[in-house]
């Protein structure tokens, strides 16, 4: 083995000493940031799975162009962890500067492993001259998954979940872990949802975990000893609903677009969903049927923030972070809401904005199916990361291993 | 050899084809003068045309050759197949399939020939296909292509002529003008032949030394 | 041993073959490197924590995997079983058709089909076979009684028979064309003759007769499909079994966890499936020998092959391969129809509502994109071609063919599961420095395209009548002048095919593409899996068209172009 190790260290070590890092630039220099983002070209790795977000991200290119110079080019992923292998892998091979990769639609776990691993630059977000805006009082961008984000990502976009479910022929969905486990069983094959590991799959399991556990605040610690009496309940609780999947629980969607396209079809009557605009954007797409809405659980659902975070290694941090702020404008965040282009919910807090752009954003009709800030209530917060990783698994050795 | 040397046509000396193996298939002493024809004669799979590949140069690698080759006082054994100067037909004829009459022949003229057109047209007009130009060689009846092919060869100006079984298939009637046809020529341009064989009246009309082989003893 | 002096074609070759040497370079430095990237961290080095010790502790992991036993199981059963019904499905036809008008339509047929991606392919059948798929429509609610769609497990079955069904008709127009290309060396008409004159029947006498050569030389494509067939994973994504899914899911399901402990495991679990197509290929070349044994008992059993039985099986190739491209087809109307529809709710047959804006809002993008992609496709598809004859070429001259040990050397990356050494690859360009851009990507997609061009190229030169070489040699031509006036010219057809056949292996990249450029190269087939990601059939059904379309130009080119200049040249029609 020594010889491997000896191998390896040759062949991967030997570009590390060509690189010595250019000086980054400093965010709380703006305008300097502002002079060095001029002309460069900001690779935003970003998943390309439906066309309203790459349209906006274009809209964003555009806008930037015109304003700072700066040329933006989406990086379409099927996965945000491609772009997180692409940092690892730079990282192996000693390439701390010029990496491919400036700026990566990020957000949860994929977050955490990088600013566990160093992968990241930063702080910045708090010195955007658009942070001020923020609603950081009020919503939960300062964290991320628990994680405290310390302005190594700067968010853009709100999310909170919200089940999909088709008003004709569902006009009374169910509202509660329990009511959902008696629909089910009364309707046979008319649920499902992603699968995990899949993100929006972990979120169910941890959005009926924080209903279904005895006391949900021990969920804000990482997961210990406490984990299998705290589990039970929920396994209890999928044990009895998973005959009564779709398909008898014997498959599942692989992702939530997939699982959107199963009501469509009229396989299924209702879906999860980690965006409160997203039925009402489909409808104006094609995707779902108009009679298409949505609805929050009793107790409330889970909310978290969508953030765009750089390299440590990106060619053009000062255009990243220059796009970063332009995502965080008010004419930017106004857009992002409107539902026909993404219907996600702005980051922003209204008393903080112009009276304008509050009218603005109060004159914007949010769609169909959509509901309004009150509907939706507050947010519960996310658990520890930790939980979600272990649910995931043990979910897999139960339901996803075919036993 | 050193009388050898002195004498003019193609002369095998010592000239032995084995297999890989090692297993020696033949081996041959021959003089052959200008205008001349040596036949050699025997059942297939014997290695008569391995024999003949190691004359051109072009033997497959699953065979090995040894002894000399000398033409007019060239010996031949290191030099490039193209170098060699050593006409061959073989039965197929082998018309290069993506060219025309005229380019088949043309492609046959040493490279600084002039005037290599009227060349073509006057070798054509020679074997009785003046017209035949632009045509396609797949369109040519069996003899057409065996005249096509003997005067590609000709007019590549060759100092030695072998044929590798060239007539056997063609019918008995054009069979026999085809021989009288190269026969004719070679005696014409004075090259020494040495022509394979397994065909009695080819052996009879070529006129000359016949070499025959035993049967092999395996297979 | 008497004194060997052997001068053969030309001047004596010795000294390091210029040719070769360059292509096991291009092909082994990245996919030893690449291996190399895998090795280093399922034994726990190289990690992205930049810490690294000897540990089993990556294998231990992975022997953990929920569902593991069940998922290689899965991968072996799924990939033998389909490639074992392709290619009897490419057998019987070609046994009991050839030489017929329906074998010519067929075969006119599954052609085009060659260049239908993966991931098109499997998701048109999997619109035709869901429960609320097109078949279902077709028949509700007037013969089923369906207003709503059925709860019926057909896609994603835990046994992956869906997975068979797509790889068999995917893989099948490849392994028929693949059949279909050995014949012409193999006197199939005199030999079938003798048999039908010996009283044999058609498929029989054929599987007695011409199967044997014609299965020598495609033996290696179909280990090649052997070994995608077992670690796919676009096809498997969307036709395989989900609770558990097939290794190469699972590897990529890891890969993919923001939970970067899991990519040490994830490695081990790609030297796994290396290790599962090296079982599946013995389990078949075990098979292989099953297969002679049952052929040769029928014939000193004096079988004629004339039962109701064989008779049978006749019908049942030119059926299933016609329905193979009925499906095949259908799918891509399928696509077609999505990708200008507005609302398509079961149980309809046709959209209610169509619209164009999906193909407007591509256009673009569609055409750059495609540029792109066509002209990187073309780049690495003439170096290859270069690569390939330079090679072929130096085999003739040396006169020695290959060892089986090149051939290997050549399938290897067909037969390595990609995710078992493209992270290494990707590795390895860093530190040669070649960061993004189109440069990496065309090396990357040289690996695959090299060995599919030299298949497709090194049967027909080899085929080639050497004696055209000594007659052009003996009118005084050099290796040179007969390479480029005489050999090249002539195999004109299947140079074209071979390009065409490069061209559409590049536009299909996905993986190689993404981790050599950095995502920084869009390519169809990018921007097609991102859009796939989203589930959109309409975003799906234009990308799709485009990408086949991309990749069935070149074969239109290659069909057209010699037909066109040789027009007046019968002998090279069947050449």
């Amino acid at each position: 083995m020594r010889l491997t190790a000896i191998l390896a260290a040759g062949v991967f070590a030997t570009a590390a000493l060509a690189e010595t890092p250019s000086p980054a630039p400093n965010p709380d220099n703006w305008d300097a940031v502002l002079q060095d983002a001029n002309g460069e070209t900001v690779y935003w790795n970003a998943w390309g799975g439906s066309p309203q977000t790459n349209d906006f991200i274009a809209w964003v290119g555009q806008r930037v162009k015109d304003e700072h110079g700066v040329t933006l080019k989406h990086v379409k992923l099927s996965d945000t962890a491609d772009a997180v292998s692409r940092v690892i892998a730079e990282k192996s091979a000693g390439k701390t500067n010029g990496g491919a990769v400036d700026m990566i639609w990020i957000n949860g776990a994929n977050f955490a492993a990088m600013k566990d691993a160093d992968l990241l630059f930063g702080p910045f977000a708090e010195a955007l001259p658009n942070w001020k805006f923020v609603d950081a009082d009020g919503k939960t961008v300062t964290t991320d998954f628990t994680v405290p984000t310390e302005g190594y990502e700067s968010p853009w976009a709100m999310a909170q979940v919200v089940f999909i479910y088709d008003s004709e022929t569902l006009p009374n969905p169910p509202k509660s872990a329990a009511a959902l486990l008696d629909w089910a069983q009364a309707n046979p094959g008319r649920f499902t949802f992603p699968q995990p590991p899949d993100f929006l799959g972990g979120t169910f399991l941890k959005q009926m975990l924080i209903e279904l556990a005895d006391d949900p605040s021990v969920l804000q610690s990482p997961a210990g000893a406490n984990y299998a009496d705290v589990t039970a309940p929920l396994w209890q609780w999928l044990d009895a609903l998973t005959p009564s999947l779709w398909r008898q629980g014997r498959a599942f969607p692989q992702t939530g677009p997939r699982q959107l396209q199963l009501i469509d079809d009229g396989e299924i009557d209702l879906a999860i969903s980690f965006s409160p605009g997203e039925a009402s954007a489909a409808i104006a797409n094609d995707l779902l049927p108009d009679t298409a809405r949505t609805f929050v659980l009793d107790g409330g659902t889970l909310g978290n923030a969508s953030f765009v975070a750089i390299p440590f290694n990106a060619s053009a941090k000062a255009g990243a972070m220059v796009v970063a702020d332009f995502l965080l404008s008010p004419e930017a965040q106004l857009r992002a809401q409107t539902p026909d282009i993404l219907g996600y919910g702005t980051v922003l807090n209204m008393d903080a904005l112009a009276a304008s752009d509050r009218d603005a954003f109060a004159a914007l009709d949010l769609g169909p199916a959509t509901l309004s800030p009150a509907e939706l209530g507050q947010a519960l917060p996310e658990p520890h990361a930790s939980w979600m990783t272990k649910i995931e698994q043990d979910w897999s050795t139960r339901y996803g291993a075919g036993n | 050899m050193d009388k050898a040397a002195s004498q003019s046509g193609l002369t095998l000396s010592d000239l032995s084809v084995y297999r890989r193996s090692g297993e020696k298939l033949l081996q041959v002493n021959a003089h052959v003068l200008p205008g001349r024809t040596l036949t050699i004669m025997g059942p297939s799979g014997i290695g008569k045309s391995t024999l003949l590949a190691a004359i051109t140069g072009t033997l497959s690698p699953d065979f090995r050759c040894s002894g000399s080759v000398r033409l007019n006082d060239r010996e031949l054994m290191q030099v490039p197949p193209e170098k060699r100067r050593l006409g061959i037909l073989f039965q197929d004829h082998l018309l290069f399939p993506h060219f025309s009459v005229a380019q088949n022949l043309a492609f046959g003229l040493p490279p600084r020939t002039k005037h290599r057109r009227a060349r073509v047209e006057q070798a054509l007009e020679d074997i009785d296909l003046k017209g035949f130009a632009s045509r396609d060689p797949a369109s040519l009846s069996g003899g057409q292509r065996a005249r096509v092919a003997l005067m590609r060869m000709l007019l590549s100006e060759p100092e030695a002529l072998l044929l590798d079984e060239a007539f056997s298939r063609l019918d008995q009637d054009l069979r026999a003008r085809m021989r009288r046809l190269v026969f004719a020529k070679a005696e014409q341009a004075q090259l020494p032949v040495i022509m394979v064989t397994h065909d009695q009246e080819d052996a009879e009309a070529a006129a000359g030394d016949i070499l025959r082989f035993p049967p092999p003893l395996a297979t | 041993m008497p004194e060997t002096d052997h001068p053969r074609m030309g001047r004596p070759t010795k000294g390091p073959a210029f040719f070769p040497t360059l292509t096991l370079l291009f092909l082994l430095g990245p996919v030893l490197a690449g291996l190399l990237g895998t090795l280093l961290p399922s034994f726990g080095l190289l990690r992205p924590s930049g810490a690294a010790a000897f540990s089993l502790e990556p294998w231990t992991a992975l022997a953990e995997w929920p569902g593991l036993a069940r998922s290689l199981w899965l991968s072996l059963k799924t990939g033998v079983i389909a490639t074992l019904i392709a290619f009897v499905l490419a057998v019987l036809l070609v046994a009991g058709w050839q030489g017929t008008r329906w074998f010519k339509v067929a075969h006119g047929l599954l052609s085009p089909l060659l260049s239908l991606p993966h991931t098109a392919a499997a998701l048109g059948l999997a619109f035709l076979i869901a429960p609320s798929g097109w078949v279902a429509r077709l028949m509700s609610p007037w013969a089923t009684g369906w207003n709503r769609p059925p709860d019926i497990l057909v896609l994603n079955d835990p046994g992956g028979w869906s997975l068979i069904f797509g790889l068999v008709l995917k893989e099948l127009p490849f392994l028929l064309l693949m059949l279909i290309a050995t014949l012409p060396q193999l006197q199939v008409r005199d030999r079938t003759n003798v048999a039908t004159a010996l009283g044999y029947g058609a498929v029989l006498g054929w599987c007695l007769t011409v199967l044997p050569g014609a299965y020598r030389q495609t033996r290696l494509p179909v280990y090649a499909v052997l070994a995608y067939a077992i670690s796919n994973v676009d096809m498997a994504l969307i036709l395989g079994p989900t609770a558990p899914p097939v290794l190469s899911i699972q590897i990529l399901n890891a890969m993919n966890d923001p939970d970067l402990g899991l990519r040490a495991p994830a490695a081990a679990a790609a030297l796994l499936q290396l290790v599962l197509v090296l079982v599946a290929l013995i389990i078949w070349k075990a098979g292989e020998v099953a297969g002679a044994t049952c052929v040769q008992a029928l014939l000193w059993r004096g079988a004629r092959g004339n039962s109701l039985a064989f008779r049978a099986l006749k019908p049942i190739g030119l059926s299933t391969v016609t329905a193979t491209a009925v499906l095949l087809f259908s799918g891509l109307l399928a696509h077609f129809l999505w990708s200008v529809t507005g609302r398509w709710r079961f149980p309809d047959v046709l959209p209610q509502s169509f619209k164009t804006r999906t193909w407007d809002r591509a256009g673009e993008d569609l055409l750059f994109t495609g540029f792109t992609t066509v002209s990187l496709a073309f780049l690495v598809a003439v170096v290859a071609l270069a690569l390939v004859i330079g090679c072929l070429e130096t085999e003739h001259r040396r006169g020695r063919a290959m060892g089986t040990g090149g051939v290997l050397i050549l399938y290897i990356p067909l037969i390595l599961p990609q995710i078992s050494f493209l992270p290494g690859l990707q590795i390895l360009l860093l530190l040669a420095g070649v960061n993004h851009g189109i440069w990496p990507v065309a090396v990357a997609h040289l690996v695959f395209v090299l060995p599919y061009v030299f298949l497709t190229l090194a049967g027909p030169f080899r085929a080639w009548d050497r004696r055209l070489a000594t007659v052009a040699s003996a009118l005084g031509h050099s290796q040179q002048s007969i390479l480029w006036r005489v050999k090249l010219p002539m195999m004109l057809a299947p140079i074209l095919i071979a390009i065409a056949i490069g061209m559409a292996v590049s536009v299909g990249q996905y993986l190689p593409t993404l981790l050599a450029s950095g995502g920084r190269v869009e390519t169809l087939t990018t921007e097609a899996i991102a859009l796939a990601s989203g589930g959109n059939r309409r975003e799906i059904g234009v990308w799709a068209i485009t990408l086949t379309f991309a990749a069935w130009i070149p074969f239109l080119f290659a069909y057209a172009l010699p037909a066109l200049m040789f027009r007046n040249r019968k002998g090279m029609t069947n050449g």
